[in-house]
C-alpha cells in the first residue's frame, strides 16, 4: 500500500500549487526529477556548446589535409595516423591529434567537432520541415474532414507503408545523392507521424464548446484553427519532434554511410564512418569515434523525448 | 472475424495502389529522360524513339501506369540492367539470405528481449530494471552499421585465437561448399515448378540446408558466420521488445485481478506467467510484427557491413550502380511485404483481443 500512496501525495502537492505554476514549470520540475532526462540534457548541452564553438575548439580546419597545413611538420603527415595525446605519453615533439588523422590526412578530432554542428542542423531542419508540412496537412484533414481528410490520410498511409529508411533511400536514389536531398527525403518520410498527431488533437477538440463559442463570436477559420485548436497539439508535437530528431539523425547518418547523404569532404559523422569502414581492422579509431558520437547524440534526444513525454503526460509516468 | 479480415483487406487496396503509384512516379521523376539514363548520354534520337516505343514510354502516362500495375500483378517487377536479369529471379536468389538473417535476428531479440522485459517489470526499480532500461535506450540509439563494424573488429581481431573468435564477413568460410539438400536426398525436381522454387529457396538458407542434409561441419560454419550480423541487426528490435514487454507487464501487474490472484494464494510464478504475461502479449504482437519492417531496412546496412549477398546488399549495389530497376523493383516488393505484414499483425491482434474486431 505504501507504494501506492506516494504518487498520490505527489499529485496532491502538484494540484495544490497548480494555480501558481504554469504547465511549463510543472514540466520542468518533472523533467529534472528523472535521472535519464538529466543525462540527455547534459549530453545535449555539451553538443550544442561544441556546435557553436567548433571553430575555436578545433585545432585544425576540418577539410584541410595536413600536407596543406602551414607550418605542419610533413614527416608526421601520414594517412590514418593513430591518436597522439601528449598527456598519455605521446612524444611531445610530435604534433598532437586527439583522434588521429583520417584517410585524407585530416585531423579527425576537428572533423568530429564540426560534425556535431552538422548533426544538430540535420536533426532540427528535417524535423522542422516535417512538422510544418505535417501540421498543415493534419490540421486541414482534421478540421475539414470529408474527402480532404480522406485523401490526405491515405497519402500518409502510403508513406507509412514503406520502411522509413528504404523510402528515404528510394527518394535519394531518384533525386540524386547529397546532404540537402537526403534531408528532404528524411523530412518527407517523417511527415505522416506529425500529420497524425495534429489530426488527432484537432479531431478531439473540434466539437468542444469553446471552439463553437469562438465560431459563434464570428472568428474566422484561420483564427479558430491556429489560435484555438492547434495549441492543443503543441505538447504531443514537442514529444514527437524530440524523438523524431533522434531518428532523423540516425537515418541521415545511415544514408551518408551508404554514400547517399553528405558527400566528402563534408565532416559528417555517417559519411566519415562510411569512408573508413574498410579500414576498421587497421584504423579502428576512425570508425569508433564517429559512431560513438552518432549514438550519444541519438541517445540524448531519445532520453529527452521520453522524459518530455512522461513530464507532459503524467498518466504514462508509471509505465515507461 | 471473417468480416473484419475482409474489411481490413479492402482498406489495404488503396494503400497498395498508392505504393504502386509512388514507385511508378519515382521512376518517372528521375532527372533526364529514361532512354539516356539507361542507354547512355550518346544515344541518338532514332535509337531513343525506338527504345521509348519498345518500353511503351511514348504512350499516355495513365496507360503506362495501367501497364505497370498489370506487370506487377503478374509478378513481373521489371529488369535489372546491371545483372541483366528479371528482378523476380534476383529476388528469389537473394531473399533466402535476408530471410535467414532476419529470422535469426528476430529470434535473438525475442529470446533475449521478452525475458529481460518480464524480469525488469517484476523487479521494478531494481538494478536489473535500471540496466535493462539503460540497454534498451542505448540499443534504440545505436547505428547498426557502427555496431556491426565494432563487433567485427572485437570478435575477429581482438578476440582472435580465443574460443570467442568469429568471422568478420561472408556466409561461409572459403572452401566450404554446400550441396542443396534435395540433391542429396535424390529428389528429381524440374526447374520452374513450384516445388523446385520452394526447395531451392530453402536450400539457399545455409542453416536450414545443412540441417536437412545433416552436414554438421557446414552448419557450424554457417552459424558462426551468422551470429555477428544477426546480433547487430537484432539490437533495435530487442530494445523495443524489452521495453514494450516491461511496460505492458507493469500495466497488467497493476490490475485488480492480479491482486485478486495473489490474495487467493496463487503462487508468484503462476501469477506472473499465466495471469500477467498472457495479457501483456497483446501489445507485443504489434511490436514484433512492426519490427520485421525495421529489420528489412536494417538489413541494407547489416548486409553491406558484413558483405552478405542478400536483398539489402543488392539494393546497395543497385544504388551505387544507379540501377533504377533494382531500386524500384525491390522497393515495391518490400513495401507490399510490409503492408501484408501489417495486415497479419492487425488480424492476429483482432484474433487475440475480441474487443478490436467488434469495434
Amino acid at each position: 500500500m505504501a507504494a501506492q500512496t506516494t504518487p498520490l501525495k505527489k499529485l496532491d502537492s502538484e494540484a495544490l500549487s497548480l494555480d501558481s505554476v504554469s504547465l511549463w514549470q510543472i514540466t520542468r520540475r518533472r523533467l529534472f526529477r528523472r535521472k535519464s532526462s538529466i543525462v540527455g540534457m547534459v549530453i545535449l548541452a555539451i553538443l550544442v556548446f561544441i556546435a557553436f564553438t567548433a571553430q575555436w575548439l578545433a585545432p585544425y580546419s576540418p577539410t584541410l589535409s595536413m600536407l596543406d597545413e602551414k607550418e605542419y611538420p610533413t614527416e608526421f603527415a601520414k594517412k590514418r595516423l593513430d591518436p597522439c595525446i601528449h598527456a598519455f605519453g605521446c612524444a611531445s615533439d610530435k604534433p598532437q591529434h586527439l583522434m588521429g588523422l583520417d584517410g585524407n590526412i585530416r585531423d579527425e578530432f576537428s572533423r568530429m567537432l564540426y560534425g556535431a554542428r552538422l548533426s544538430l542542423m540535420i536533426g532540427f531542419s528535417t524535423v522542422t520541415f516535417a512538422i510544418i508540412i505535417g501540421t498543415v496537412l493534419g490540421a486541414l484533414g482534421g478540421y475539414f474532414g470529408g474527402w480532404i481528410d480522406n485523401v490526405i490520410m491515405r497519402v500518409m498511409d502510403v508513406l507509412l507503408a514503406f520502411p522509413s529508411l528504404l523510402l528515404a533511400i528510394a527518394i535519394v536514389t531518384v533525386i540524386g545523392p547529397g546532404l540537402i536531398n537526403a534531408l528532404l527525403a528524411i523530412g518527407i518520410v517523417s511527415i505522416p507521424a506529425y500529420a497524425r498527431v495534429v489530426r488527432g488533437s484537432v479531431l478531439s477538440v473540434r466539437e468542444m464548446d469553446y471552439v463553437s463559442a469562438s465560431r459563434a463570436l464570428g472568428g474566422n477559420t484561420y483564427e479558430i484553427l491556429f489560435k484555438r485548436i492547434l495549441p492543443n497539439a503543441l505538447t504531443p508535437l514537442i514529444v514527437q519532434g524530440t524523438l523524431g530528431i533522434a531518428s532523423a539523425i540516425l537515418d541521415a547518418a545511415a544514408l551518408s554511410f551508404l554514400g547517399l547523404g553528405a558527400q566528402p569532404p563534408t565532416p559528417e559523422w555517417g559519411s566519415m564512418l562510411g569512408a573508413e569502414r574498410n579500414q576498421v581492422f587497421t584504423a579502428p579509431h576512425l570508425v569508433f569515434y564517429p559512431g560513438l558520437a552518432i549514438m550519444l547524440t541519438v541517445l540524448a534526444f531519445n532520453l529527452l523525448g521520453d522524459g518530455l513525454r512522461d513530464a507532459l503526460d503524467p498518466r504514462l509516468a508509471h509505465v515507461s | 472475424m471473417a468480416s473484419y479480415i475482409l474489411r481490413r483487406l479492402v482498406l489495404a487496396i488503396p494503400v497498395l495502389f498508392g505504393i504502386l503509384f509512388a514507385t511508378f512516379a519515382l521512376a518517372r521523376l528521375i532527372p533526364g529522360d529514361p532512354c539516356r539514363a539507361m542507354l547512355g548520354e550518346k544515344a541518338t534520337k532514332v535509337v531513343c524513339d525506338e527504345f521509348n516505343h519498345r518500353h511503351g514510354l511514348d504512350r499516355p502516362i495513365l496507360v503506362q501506369f495501367g501497364v505497370y500495375v498489370g506487370e506487377i500483378a503478374r509478378g513481373d517487377f521489371g529488369n535489372s540492367f546491371r545483372y541483366s536479369k528479371p528482378i523476380t529471379e534476383l529476388l528469389m536468389e537473394r531473399l533466402p539470405i535476408t530471410f535467414e538473417l532476419s529470422l535469426a535476428a528476430l529470434l535473438f531479440s525475442v529470446v533475449v528481449g521478452i525475458p529481460l522485459g518480464v524480469i525488469a517489470a517484476v523487479r521494478h526499480n531494481s538494478w536489473v530494471d535500471v540496466l535493462t532500461m539503460l540497454w534498451a535506450n542505448v540499443g534504440v540509439s545505436m547505428p547498426v552499421f557502427w555496431l556491426g563494424l565494432m563487433l567485427a573488429y572485437i570478435f575477429s581481431l581482438t578476440l582472435k585465437d580465443t574460443i570467442f573468435q568469429l568471422p568478420p564477413s561472408g556466409r561461409l568460410s572459403a572452401g566450404v561448399i554446400t550441396i542443396p539438400f534435395f540433391e542429396i536426398w535424390g529428389w528429381q525436381l524440374t526447374e520452374g515448378t513450384f516445388s523446385y522454387t520452394l526447395a531451392d529457396f530453402i536450400s539457399r538458407m545455409n542453416i536450414f540446408n545443412s540441417l536437412l542434409s545433416a552436414d554438421w561441419e557446414v552448419l557450424k560454419d554457417a552459424v558462426t558466420h551468422l551470429i555477428l550480423p544477426a546480433f547487430a541487426l537484432s539490437t533495435i528490435p530487442m530494445a523495443l521488445i524489452a521495453r514494450m514487454t516491461r511496460s505492458a507487464m507493469l500495466e497488467v501487474l497493476g490490475q485488480d485481478y492480479i491482486r485478486t490472484a495473489r490474495a487467493k494464494g496463487v503462487i508468484r510464478r503462476r501469477v506472473i506467467m499465466k495471469h500477467a504475461f498472457r495479457n501483456a502479449l497483446l501489445p507485443l504482437a504489434t511490436v514484433i510484427g512492426l519490427s520485421l519492417g525495421g529489420l528489412l531496412g536494417g538489413a541494407v546496412l547489416t548486409e553491406t557491413v558484413f558483405n552478405l549477398s542478400g536483398v539489402g546488399r543488392i539494393l546497395y549495389d543497385g544504388i551505387t550502380a544507379r540501377d533504377y530497376g533494382i531500386v524500384q523493383g525491390f522497393t515495391v516488393v518490400i513495401a507490399i511485404f510490409f503492408v501484408a505484414l501489417n495486415l497479419i499483425v492487425d488480424v492476429s491482434y483482432a484474433y487475440l483481443d475480441p474487443r478490436i474486431r467488434l469495434d
